[in-house]
């Protein structure tokens, strides 16, 4: 194969273009800016390590099942485990938002990591929701039927039914967790290409 | 299973939940102890100083 050959191949261009856009010490850093050394920029790596756990306690459950969690104390425990990740997940997230948005993170071409935040922030609720609905205990039965008028209302009813407990779970397990956990990549990926947003007084320096 | 019960009895779980009421605004005690916990972990983000923050400052 001749070099122009190579050079046309789409793997190469893509390569090419992947690497220009992210090269390996951007993707992978080994030092961050001085304004980075605050509390505040702590909460996104926290939900992050939060979603880890989420997703491992998660398929502990799986594969485990209902009355596994239900009735043992192993099960009690990955139970919890899953319960109080998620909310040490949307805590962090909460605050991480918060920052951000009195940062104003979305300056200096930044929108699209600002919205791949918002959207995640969105599926996580519907994924949390789901799994509310999902416990099989007098908790979901009593979550889903109040939560059915409110669903019905928008019209969702008729593809989303709250008391169809196997559509649920599926959601909850295989469809929104997909979703969220590739807008989390592509965040933490656009976090990566753009670099973190710095303090508005570093901005004109950064940016000059 | 005794264990676990004996901690789960420390928080009465199978009782009403508390709610406060001020005109239009209803939240448990619960969700709004949440609320309050994140504006303290907010406050104290911006506030406490980081370690090795001022090590790195004069390293710049």
């Amino acid at each position: 194969m001749s070099y122009s050959e190579i050079e046309r191949q789409w793997t190469t261009r893509l390569r090419r273009r992947f690497v220009r856009l992210l090269p390996p010490e951007k993707l992978l850093p080994d030092n961050q800016p001085t304004y980075v050394s605050s509390w505040i920029y702590v909460f996104g790596v926290t939900t992050l390590s939060a979603l880890m756990v989420v997703i491992a306690s998660g398929c502990v459950l799986a594969i485990r099942g209902p009355q596994w969690w239900h009735t043992s104390s192993v099960g009690h425990f990955v139970n919890s485990l899953h319960l109080w990740s998620v909310e040490i997940f949307f805590f962090a997230m909460v605050v991480h938002l918060w920052g951000k948005y009195f940062m104003a993170a979305w300056r200096g071409g930044r929108s699209m990591t600002w919205m791949t935040g918002v959207v995640t922030f969105l599926v996580s609720i519907a994924t949390a929701f789901t799994g509310y609905v999902s416990q099989t205990n007098f908790d979901s039965q009593w979550i889903a039927t109040q939560a059915k008028d409110g669903i019905n209302a928008t019209g969702a009813g008729a593809y989303f039914n709250v008391l169809n407990m196997g559509q649920m779970l599926m959601w909850h397990i295989v469809l929104l967790p997909l979703v969220a956990v590739l807008l989390t990549a592509l965040h933490v990926l656009l976090v990566r290409v753009k670099g973190v947003v710095p303090p508005f007084e570093e901005h004109a320096k950064v940016n000059a | 299973m005794s264990t676990f019960v004996n901690y789960a009895a420390i928080f009465p779980l199978t009782t009403l939940g508390h709610y406060i009421h001020w005109h239009f605004i209803q939240i448990s005690v619960a969700n709004l102890t949440v609320i309050v916990l994140m504006v303290i972990a907010f406050i104290a983000a911006l506030v406490l100083p980081f370690p090795g923050r001022s090590r790195r400052k004069e390293n710049r």
